[in-house]
């Protein structure tokens, strides 16, 4: 699919904030990704990757030090900001209040994942409505899947990598057979479409 | 540009000031996505086909409130969670709570007791369990009577000890516990000192005196304006130059509080309040 393609099917979409979320093989997806990012981008870009549960995420510090966005930990009630990155901390869901806060959760993990993909994506479906794009990527795990039908449910964009080029295809895979994705995409393609979606 | 509230939001909103006005229970000041959550699974596993539904069966029935309680309230917690917290409380408080003749510990949100008895255990190898009254408070009764008898999952014990190991524990962890009520039971004199109570941070005052307050993963399920209320408390209950100690990823930098009090160990979420 061509850049002018994309260009039609996001035309008339309002996107306000954007998730990234994926499992196994997902540092280097999001390496791949991110940096493309100018230090224009005016979205906030939410990235969640599982973390094993007791080691301190390092996440948005190794990351800050390669983007020209600013780039920090989701914190507990914190103001979604545009133009900046965040990365979720390990040992708490996260999740999107209606006032567009995040809020920071010990509720049980869900998939054998906390953060779990599924509560964040779920939240931010009930937060932003149309106004969310969302992109799941490699993984080894079916966390996302119910998120990603959350988000096309309520009227936001759905982007799936390519299980074909995925590191991992289990978690693009379930996703897609759970409710077809508005876009299946290379992580070229993906990058190309996240600087698509900013209002220009 | 707010969604406007949905069905389900209204619902959920109704319910709480019925539990609210029936029972005396305020959840109306919890954050939203993860009470909705909570009260959508209480909803299923309560098989009720609607939260007025559920509702309806809450004010009619106080059986089913207390099982729709243990839904609203999260009893997720372990021994020496954050094993750095539990090092740096040894390392950085406990050498000034070694000047107090006598100490009083304020475990609020205690849940099922792990923080209890991770805290007892931590005063005891420092030798101050003797003069420490503890006060292990809750909303839930059903977990303050899990935390009263003190019996662990004997699976956990494994995750606890090395917990227990990193945050720098002094002997062996089994010497802790004895196997018994087909569970890990921990040994009674750790909890001599300790009184548990009934006690709402939404709701209630403050009760005594305290020189440290440990209240970790129990504000990040409130919204701002309840969050700043119970800080309020602890202020109000701390002594001159007490210590407030938060879970790893809560903060007092965007509260009301910030300029009360200042960070002792600012990662592990220890803080210390300022003098007037």
């Amino acid at each position: 699919m061509t850049s002018q393609n994309h260009a039609a099917l996001l035309a008339g979409r309002d996107v306000r904030a954007v998730i990234i979320a994926g499992s196994a093989g997902g540092v280097d997806a999001l390496l791949h990704l991110l940096p493309r990012l100018p230090r224009s981008y005016s979205l906030p870009v939410i990235c969640m990757l599982h973390v094993p549960e007791h080691r301190e995420s390092r996440l948005a510090a190794l990351f800050s030090a390669r983007l020209a966005l600013p780039t920090r930990e989701a914190f507990d009630k914190g103001q979604i900001s545009p133009g900046t990155v965040y990365f979720a901390g390990s040992g708490y869901h996260l999740s999107i209040e209606k006032d567009f806060r995040f809020s920071l959760s010990c509720e049980p993990p869900v998939h054998f994942a906390r953060p779990a993909i599924d509560v964040l994506m779920e939240s931010a479906a009930e937060a932003y409505g149309p106004h969310l794009g969302a992109v799941l990527l490699t993984g080894a795990n079916r966390d996302g899947a119910a998120g990603m039908r959350a988000i096309k449910q309520a009227g936001g964009l759905s982007i799936v990598q390519d299980p074909a080029g995925a590191q991992v295809a289990t978690m693009p895979e379930q996703a897609i057979k759970l409710q077809a994705p508005d876009l299946v995409l290379s992580l070229q393609e993906i990058g190309d479409v996240l600087l698509l979606l900013e209002k220009k | 540009m707010t969604m406007p509230s949905s069905d389900t939001d209204i619902e959920i909103r109704l319910l709480m000031e019925a539990v609210y006005l029936k029972y005396n229970y305020d959840f109306r000041d919890y954050t939203g996505a993860s009470q909705k959550r909570r009260v959508l699974h209480a909803m299923r596993e309560m098989a009720c086909d609607s939260i007025s539904n559920l509702q309806s069966r809450v004010m009619h029935d106080p059986g089913a409130f207390s099982q729709l309680l243990q839904y609203l309230t999260i009893p997720v917690s372990e021994m020496f969670r954050d094993p750095s917290f539990y090092a740096a409380l040894r390392e950085q408080v406990v050498p000034f709570l070694q000047t107090y003749p006598s100490l009083k510990v304020w475990i609020a949100g205690c849940s099922t007791g792990e923080e209890v008895y991770s805290m007892a255990i931590l005063l005891k190898e420092e030798g101050l369990l003797e003069r420490t009254i503890i006060y292990a408070t809750d909303i839930n009764p059903v977990s303050l009577e899990a935390a009263r008898r003190g019996v662990f999952a004997l699976r956990e014990m494994r995750k606890f000890t090395e917990n227990y190991q990193q945050a720098g524990g002094k002997r062996a962890f089994s010497d802790y516990y004895t196997a018994a009520y087909g569970g890990a039971l921990f040994d009674r004199s750790l909890v001599e000192n300790v009184t548990f109570a009934d006690h709402s941070l939404a709701t209630d005052s403050v009760f005594s005196e305290t020189q440290l307050v440990s209240c970790r993963n129990v504000m990040i399920y409130f919204n701002k304006k309840l969050q700043d209320r119970v800080l309020g408390l602890f202020h109000e209950s701390l002594c001159h130059r007490g210590f407030l100690a938060l879970g790893s990823k809560e903060s007092l930098e965007f509260s009301a509080y910030a300029g009360r009090f200042e960070p002792l160990a600012r990662r592990d979420r220890i803080y210390r309040k300022l003098g007037q």
